[in-house]
């Protein structure tokens, strides 16, 4: 392979081209979500009917599996972002690591309110210890564990990437985790009833959440690359370029 | 080899002069393990219900403080620059290390933990399971608890962040020790959550020692 072809990798790796592009970018994902929100709320409150079991109490699912589902892939890419900024040395990988981690952590938190709140008229209880409640618990302190070792080293060069090595061992121990509780909680308790399973969720339910899901990861994107471009102002405040920015504006 | 070798033998020699840094978290296993009776019930019943649970929760709490000395002594004497720059790869160092710290840390637990399953009233004929159980799991906790140590080893607040970093990780450990324990108590087979501790374990010393190494040279540079 030609290395012209890894061109546009690195020119991504330049802070200030980064920069530039976040913040054109950051809009267009910002009004995606707000009117993803809207269609997925109208369509999820008001359009779709209640369900015949759980009543009205199944709306929550509109807030609560985006969440979840933003939870667990923003891992996959705070890992992701680590690996490349450990393997290329690549200081812009590690600004998207952290960028995210918050982000994560903050939509790890909803998945499991809403879930608790979910529960509470459905099973009876705030909290059973479901093997997915239970791992989206251990995720959240994945989460919060990495952003506390960042934070602790005095040298953010070096706490980036003792991150990245704690996100790294944690990707791999993410899988064993998860099927570790699944078999604990099997041999707890019985399965929980699931009511309603996806496989057979209606039409005028499941668009309203396709909406909320999309509309959600725009929501994500647009917060990422804003925090990215925080981080990158952070990281490169003596730079050149920063002062040149400013003085234009 | 012979590097490795007396790395090992310096590493004994080292922990035999100071007997406290052994004896630490042996006494605080043995106090966590004594502190369930004391809050719950002396009731025999509940206490040889728990007991496979408490013995692993109190063996992963005292592993964990254990673990804090594994690289400390040597990251401010500067020795550990030395393992650094010597010509033994620093990831078979660092497995050396591991093993050696495991030793004195974590072979007095397993050790010791026969005589605590008696107070909590746990089977005697499932003695076997707890020991072999706590084997493969103290050394796969020696081998997360290095990450952990070797992430957090040029930081103040080390002590705290520690178990932090490294309790997550090792849910799967203390699922499948504590569960293989308590199977062996009610006399059913526990092989099946044997086997799933010595694949970790395989898992463990073939991955960790490269994560410990990374983890190392990042901390030694700040």
């Amino acid at each position: 392979m030609s290395p012209s072809n890894w061109t546009w990798f690195h020119r991504l790796a330049s802070p200030p081209y980064f920069y530039r592009l976040a913040g054109r970018l950051a809009p267009w994902f910002g009004w995606a979500a707000a009117l993803g929100l809207a269609a997925g709320l109208y369509g999820g409150l008001w359009l779709a009917p209640a369900d015949y079991q759980q009543g009205d109490g199944f709306r929550i699912i509109y807030i609560h599996v985006p969440s979840a589902y933003l939870s667990m892939m923003c891992y996959m890419l705070v890992a992701g972002a680590s690996a490349i900024g450990l393997v290329w040395r690549m200081k812009l990988a590690h600004a998207v690591a952290v960028a995210a981690a918050p982000l994560g952590a903050s939509f790890t938190f909803l998945a499991l309110i809403t879930g608790s709140l979910w529960g509470k008229p459905m099973w009876g209880t705030y909290w059973v210890w479901d093997a997915r409640l239970t791992s989206e618990l251990i995720l959240l302190f994945l989460y919060l564990g990495f952003i506390a070792l960042h934070q602790a080293y005095e040298d953010p060069r070096s706490g980036e990437r003792a991150g990245a090595v704690l996100a790294l061992v944690g990707v791999v121990n993410v899988p064993i985790i998860h099927y570790s509780v699944v078999w604990w909680s099997s041999l707890h308790q019985g399965s929980t009833v699931f009511v309603g399973s996806k496989s057979d969720i209606s039409a005028s339910m499941l668009i309203p959440l396709l909406t909320m899901i999309a509309a959600f990861t725009c929501y994500f994107a647009a917060c990422l690359l804003k925090r990215i471009q925080a981080e990158i102002l952070e990281r490169e405040q003596n730079a050149g370029w920063v002062r040149e920015m400013l003085e234009q504006t | 080899m012979r590097a490795l070798a007396a790395l090992v033998r310096r590493d004994l020699r080292l922990c035999f002069r100071r007997p406290g840094e052994v004896a630490t978290p042996v006494l605080f296993f043995v106090m966590v393990a004594v502190l369930f009776p004391l809050g719950l019930s002396p009731q025999p019943e509940l206490l040889a219900m728990v007991a496979p649970g408490v013995l692993w929760v109190a063996a992963l709490l005292a592993g964990l403080i254990g673990q804090e000395s594994l690289f400390k002594s040597d990251y401010e004497d500067g020795s550990l620059e030395q393992l650094l720059l010597g010509p033994a790869a620093l990831e078979l160092v660092v497995l050396t290390r591991i093993f050696t710290h495991w030793l004195t840390t974590g072979l007095p637990l397993v050790i010791l933990s026969p005589f605590l399953g008696l107070m909590l009233d746990y089977p005697v004929q499932a003695f076997g399971t707890l020991v072999l159980s706590l084997m493969l799991g103290t050394l796969i906790l020696s081998l997360l608890g290095a990450v952990g140590a070797a992430l957090t080893v040029g930081l103040r607040q080390s002590g705290m962040l520690l178990p932090i970093l490294v309790l997550p990780l090792a849910v799967p450990v203390l699922i499948f020790g504590a569960q293989g324990a308590a199977q062996a108590a009610r006399g059913e087979d526990a092989a099946a959550a044997l086997y799933l501790l010595g694949a970790l374990l395989v898992l463990g010393v073939t991955l960790v020692p490269f994560a410990v190494a990374g983890a190392l040279r990042i901390s030694l540079e700040s």
